[in-house]
């Protein structure tokens, strides 16, 4: 499984606050929580994104709250991939659970420039920016976790046992 | 090799003799929980699976507290697709408007956790109840479904960081105050993955309620959970609260840390965590005139009977200041009924202060108090990200009880001691 699309660029810390604001959590339809994607932190995201877009951040990528509604939201905007320094825990179990792919990897992370194209090798692991023409290792999944998103997400992982 | 007090516990309920730090396991668990934002999601996607009945109806705990009472007709929809699951699922542990209680102050009251326990909750601050001797951690709606229809979950055992507390706290020193200092020095991301273990014999200073907050902001630096050692006051209030049988698990003496702290409490001042990361910590005597526009004392970090009482202490007498709004919230209808009784709501009233019933409220930025542009609060909460108390452009300043009721009176952030305390 691939992922190609341009970089949307984050710092540290983007909280499920700002990926979606608790003011739009009376909802849970994707659609309309993809409709406020980023609206706190980037007003502009919801315009500018494109299916198959990616997101790059620094650290502690979706930290606080467990709500589900921003991997769901980021998904729903059709972004195919998020690559992060590092993911808070809850989104990272929250995201592999929905089938959103994301991947650790600090090196790209640091040096991947919003507007790149990049390519994703969910099998392998491996970040291509083709833009800058460089190349990066992400940290592939355990295998537990991969038959998880190759079932598409928990439920079906569990419906399939 | 030893196990921590965490590690313990997952091995138990995954039926293994020992697990060690990054193992994949699938463990049992005692209790479920969601609330009104949540669980609707977890609920349709319970419905996307083959099993259709919740494995254990009383093992279930579902509180609508976030937008409750309903503050749009969204929200009621949200809260009546959980109630009428509730109802076809028979589900013990519903907690309607009237009995709700903001989720992590009435779990522990309600006696539905007790030490030992592994509890998954779709709210990230489930991490409280680590303050009982619980393994519990916040997951998704995903994982909600799974456990409600399970009665499993999968996890990734933590490695951990022992906390060992010593000394005295100072008068007015919370624990809001000890974790606020513990965030500061490790950062938001200090903990991430790991479980924050706090030992040592300062705990026995600290009563129950105050650590529960400590637990309650594990996940503020980023940690998978939160515990604390069972003691004589554990079991008191376990005896007080609960009729089930509770487990005692101690850390192995030869335990693995991946690193130590020591807090020495009789060090701690009133600490104020600035705009906007739990974080940015300052202790009250570094802080300038900063004025504020509204105050709020509640959430599931601090609406306890004790923080009411610290904050009751601080504006009996007194008056909040003018064009200052203090908006309190017990944190459960006991805690507003044990309030009342003891005279605290009145002190509140004729402070000046607002009661309101117990709701997330303004904590989440839902309703009940949201920020304009601009403006600026203090509040006994535990986030103070961009936007989470209202517009993108007001500020919270995460504080004590204690610092928030002295700067609901002084207009600017302000500790007891400014007010001759
Ligand atoms: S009080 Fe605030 S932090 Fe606690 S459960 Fe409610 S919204 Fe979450």
């Amino acid at each position: 499984m691939k992922a190609i699309g341009t970089v949307h660029k984050y710092g540290d810390n983007v909280d499920t606050d700002v990926i979606i604001p608790a003011r739009y959590l009376n909802t849970s339809d994707p659609r309309e929580l993809a409709s406020k994607c980023m609206i706190d932190i980037d007003k502009d995201f919801v315009n500018r994104v494109k299916p198959g877009d990616i997101i790059v951040a620094s650290k502690n990528f979706g930290c606080g709250s467990s709500r589900e509604h921003a991997p769901i939201a980021i998904k729903a905007s059709g972004i195919s991939c998020v690559i992060a320094e590092t993911f808070a825990r809850i989104f990272y179990r929250n995201a592999i659970n929905i089938g959103l792919p994301i991947i650790e990897c600090p090196q790209a992370a640091k040096e991947i420039e919003a507007g790149d194209l990049v390519e994703v090798d969910f099998d392998t692991g491996i970040i291509y920016n083709r833009t800058k023409n460089s190349q990066y290792k992400g940290q592939a999944f355990p295998e537990f976790m991969q038959q998880i998103i190759m079932a598409g997400g928990l439920i079906n992982y569990i419906n399939s046992k | 090799m030893g196990m921590t007090m965490t590690q313990k516990i997952l091995a138990a309920h995954a039926g293994l003799p020992g697990v060690s730090a990054g193992q994949l396991i699938e463990a049992n668990l005692d209790l479920v929980l969601g609330n009104d934002v949540t669980a609707p999601v977890a609920i349709k996607e319970m419905g996307k699976m083959k099993i259709n009945k919740v494995f254990d109806k009383d093992k279930i705990a579902l509180v609508p507290d976030h937008f409750t009472p309903n503050k749009d007709i969204k929200s009621a929809e949200n809260c009546k697709c959980v109630r009428e699951f509730a109802y076809n699922q028979e589900i013990s542990n519903y907690f309607e408007v009237g009995e709700m209680g903001i989720e992590h102050a009435l779990l522990p009251e309600k006696g539905l956790v007790v030490a030992g326990d592994v509890v998954i909750g779709a709210d990230s601050h489930t991490c409280t109840y680590g303050a009982l001797g619980a393994f519990s951690t916040g997951v998704g709606s995903t994982d909600m479904a799974a456990g409600m229809a399970t009665g499993k979950c999968w996890f990734k055992v933590p490695s951990a960081i022992k906390f060992e507390l010593v000394g005295k706290p100072g008068p007015w020193v919370s624990g809001k105050d000890i974790i606020l200092h513990i965030i500061g020095r490790i950062g938001v991301d200090g903990a991430l993955y790991k479980s924050m273990e706090f030992v040592g014999e300062g705990i026995k200073h600290l009563c129950m309620d105050d650590r529960f907050t400590i637990a309650n902001m594990a996940i503020e630096a980023g940690a998978k959970n939160g515990i604390f050692p069972v003691d004589e006051l554990t079991i008191e209030y376990m005896k007080e609260h609960s009729v089930r049988e509770y487990k005692i698990y101690e850390a192995d003496e030869d335990a693995e840390y991946d690193e130590t702290y020591i807090i020495d409490l009789s060090e701690i001042k009133a600490t104020v965590a600035f705009p906007h990361l739990p974080e940015n910590t300052h202790t009250i005597d570094e802080i300038d005139d900063i004025k504020i526009d509204q105050v709020v004392i509640g959430s599931c970090t601090n609406g306890r009977i004790n923080d009411l009482r610290i904050a009751a202490k601080v504006l009996e007498g007194r008056h909040v200041a003018k064009g200052v709004r203090c908006i309190i919230f017990p944190a459960t209808q006991k805690i507003y009924l044990q309030a009342l009784e003891e005279g605290l709501i009145a002190t509140f009233i004729k402070a000046g202060a607002v009661v309101s019933t117990p709701t997330c409220g303004p904590c989440l930025g839902g309703h009940m108090g949201i920020l304009a542009a601009g403006e600026r609060a203090v509040a006994t909460t535990n986030r103070n990200f961009v936007g989470r108390m209202g517009h993108v452009e007001s500020e919270i300043y995460l504080a004590s009880p204690a610092v928030a009721a002295a700067s609901a009176v002084t207009g600017k952030i302000s500790g007891p001691a400014e007010l001759g305390l």
